[in-house]
């Protein structure tokens, strides 16, 4: 896991995943359709990677489809960031 | 429309009798939901038919006969009974959408308890609340949910039953109870406790401006509406699949998600998953799902996919869609007419109705954006919000409200007399919401008449969401109010002043939210935070949470001078 999914991975567990609980999250281990985030927690997730990565994700790209697995999201994540500095 | 007479016909010659005689109810009758979703079918020779084809997120599939829903329940009332469960007492069901949550209510209102189902995503503050009103007694639920039990259980000394449904002995700890449904010996019968039309049946709580949420207290006899409205209105016949997005953790979950379809002895289908449109789709085509009641929330999430998804599905197999929640904008309406070939009827009730009372009904033409007409059975209107007369004019809004004695109405709010009796005035239940009446008899949807925010078709109060923001130790005072939002119509922002010695910033921002969520529930959570250095307020001191929602809607304030402090 690079260091972007490393980030996304450590806030999952440490802020949506259940107390106690001891499900294994990976890369493609879907968020939004398992129930782990929803879509109003999405909300907070979008936040953090704002702020965290330095971006502004529009929220018409901040789908459910877009926030289901950290692949997913590290993917939008990149997107934004090299429209940031033009790429 | 399926064999049904017109909406003309249906409101001149039908009322609530047709579904007593449906039923084979009469005065005096014992009447049990559980046993009329169940044993009742079974008795009608249904007892091999589907009743539920379940499925989780990952494709796993359990199915359901009848026969199943009969012995699963009386199997779950049994050892309810052998627990010490008693009449009357509130059982909670706090799970997510596994079997179990829909055996288990049918089985409580078996022993004459009453199934108080909360929705599972709630937080331990808003567990705790909702337990400690109800005093509830017994709770059943998952592992993954536990820790909430646990940690609020020594405040809840009347709590006296803590049920895990999937979990083994070994991990329990003090005074706390197995129950493995599959591995409970098969009960073919269970002495039903002998409930009448009147007895309690199902607490829900529902929020409201002032104070903690209220228990909305229903009884056996709404099954009539219950009934009467999923045939009349959700179109329901004895060859559908009949899907239900809601969760039973909301009063659309038990009355259209159990009691509905079971009552009509319909096989209806359950998605225990979180939002993907293209595992919706492929779950609609793979059960042939043939009436589909969502939201509008979800409606519009699923527009926001687009239509190339849909064409690479078979979804010729529904034939009529519903929606409830908040109101279904017109363009949705239109979206599914383009994408389905058939629009989404919009229906309008709430927790306290206990069953759809406003809708557009099958065969009736749709007026794309309207809530639709009266159910046949039900008297409404809307009146002048100062004398509380009905408004005779067409097109002039005014508040929602129905005739009393409908059989689903709820009886009363738990141990809140006073908050039941002001949802009464000049003869009428008021809802809450406002609308207007066209000279078609069509009613138009304004908007709440209270604080009450309602996202995502839930309502959520604001006293509770400020009620936490002020545990939190930065915040000094805290308004929430709602927020236009395109896909959930509203949602929750919240107005923050801080203490000395904290200064706003997007970390602090975040914090907030995420206690919120975990507290409470991710509905409550704000999805937005404003830092201010004052809230409006009255004279008086109180915060005058309508000139925060006004400017965020862009609406007139109107004149505060008689009420604002200099």
């Amino acid at each position: 896991m690079d260091e972007l999914s490393q980030l996304i991975h450590d806030y999952v567990i440490k802020e949506y995943l259940e107390e106690g609980s001891d499900q294994e999250i990976g890369e493609s281990t879907p968020l939004i359709t398992s129930g782990i985030v929803d879509s109003f927690s999405m909300v907070s997730l979008k936040r953090f990677l704002e702020k965290k990565c330095s971006i502004r994700i529009p929220d018409e790209d901040a789908t459910p489809a877009a926030f289901d697995t950290i692949q997913n999201i590290a993917r939008l994540v990149r997107r934004f960031q090299a429209q940031q500095v033009g790429v | 429309m399926t064999d049904l007479l017109s909406y003309a016909e249906l409101t001149t010659d039908s009322d609530w009798s047709v579904a007593e005689h449906e039923l084979d109810i009469r005065e005096g009758d014992l009447i049990n939901i559980g046993s009329m979703c169940s044993d009742r079918l079974c008795d009608l020779g249904l007892g091999n038919k589907l009743a539920l084809i379940w499925e989780d997120y990952q494709g796993n599939e359990k199915r359901y006969t009848y026969g199943d829903l009969r012995r699963l329940s009386n199997s779950i009332a049994s050892f309810l009974v052998k627990l010490g469960v008693k009449p009357a007492e509130r059982v909670c069901l706090f799970m997510d959408r596994v079997p179990e949550l829909y055996m288990g209510f049918l089985g409580i209102l078996k022993t004459g308890a009453m199934a108080q189902p909360l929705f599972s995503a709630f937080g331990d503050e808003s567990l705790f609340v909702r337990l400690q009103d109800a005093g509830t007694t017994a709770i059943m639920t998952q592992k993954k949910h536990l820790h909430k039990v646990r940690a609020i259980r020594q405040q809840l000394p009347l709590l006296r039953h803590v049920i895990a449904v999937d979990i083994s002995e070994a991990d329990l700890q003090d005074a706390e109870v197995s129950l493995r449904m599959d591995r409970l010996p098969p009960a073919e019968d269970f002495p039903v406790y002998p409930t009448t039309a009147e007895s309690p049946s199902v607490l829900h709580y529902t929020s409201g401006t002032t104070g903690q949420p209220k228990g909305a207290q229903h009884v056996h006899y709404s099954i009539v509406s219950q009934y009467l409205t999923s045939k009349w209105v959700l179109d329901l016949q004895p060859d559908d699949i009949y899907w239900c997005n809601a969760d039973p953790g909301w009063v659309t979950g038990t009355s259209y998600g159990i009691i509905g379809p079971w009552c009509n002895g319909v096989t209806q289908v359950v998605l225990d998953s979180g939002f993907n449109a293209q595992r919706w789709y492929e779950f609609i085509q793979k059960h042939r799902v043939s009436v589909w009641y969502s939201a509008p929330t979800a409606i519009r999430i699923l527009m926001k996919e687009g239509s190339e998804i849909i064409r690479r599905h078979d979804l010729s197999s529904l034939r009529h869609l519903a929606s409830v929640g908040e109101p279904l904008n017109s363009e949705a309406v239109i979206w599914s007419e383009e994408v389905f070939g058939k629009p989404f009827h919009d229906t309008f009730w709430q927790t306290e109705t206990g069953c759809i009372v406003i809708s557009n009904m099958p065969g009736m033409p749709i007026k794309p954006g309207s809530m639709g007409k009266p159910f046949p059975g039900i008297t409404a209107t809307v009146l002048n919000t100062k004398t509380y007369e009905p408004i005779q004019q067409p097109g002039i809004a005014g508040l929602i409200a129905l005739r009393p004695g409908w059989p689903s109405q709820i009886r009363g709010y738990w141990k809140n007399e006073v908050g039941f009796k002001a949802k009464f005035k000049n003869g009428w239940y008021l809802c809450g919401d406002r609308a207007s009446i066209d000279a078609d008899g069509y009613f138009w949807f304004v908007g709440r008449d209270d604080d009450v925010i309602n996202t995502g078709g839930h309502l959520v109060g604001p006293f509770e969401i400020e009620s936490a923001l002020l545990e939190h130790p930065a915040v000094a005072e805290s308004a929430a109010v709602a927020k236009p939002d395109p896909v959930n119509m509203e949602v929750v922002k919240a107005f923050v002043t801080l203490k000395r010695g904290f200064k706003p910033s997007d970390d602090l921002e975040l914090e907030i939210m995420n206690r919120i969520r975990k507290r409470l529930s991710p509905l409550a959570m704000p999805q937005e935070i404003e830092f201010v250095d004052c809230l409006p307020k009255t004279r008086s001191g109180k915060i005058v949470r309508r000139i925060l929602r006004c400017k965020e809607f862009n609406e007139p304030v109107g004149d505060i001078s008689t009420i604002m402090e200099e």
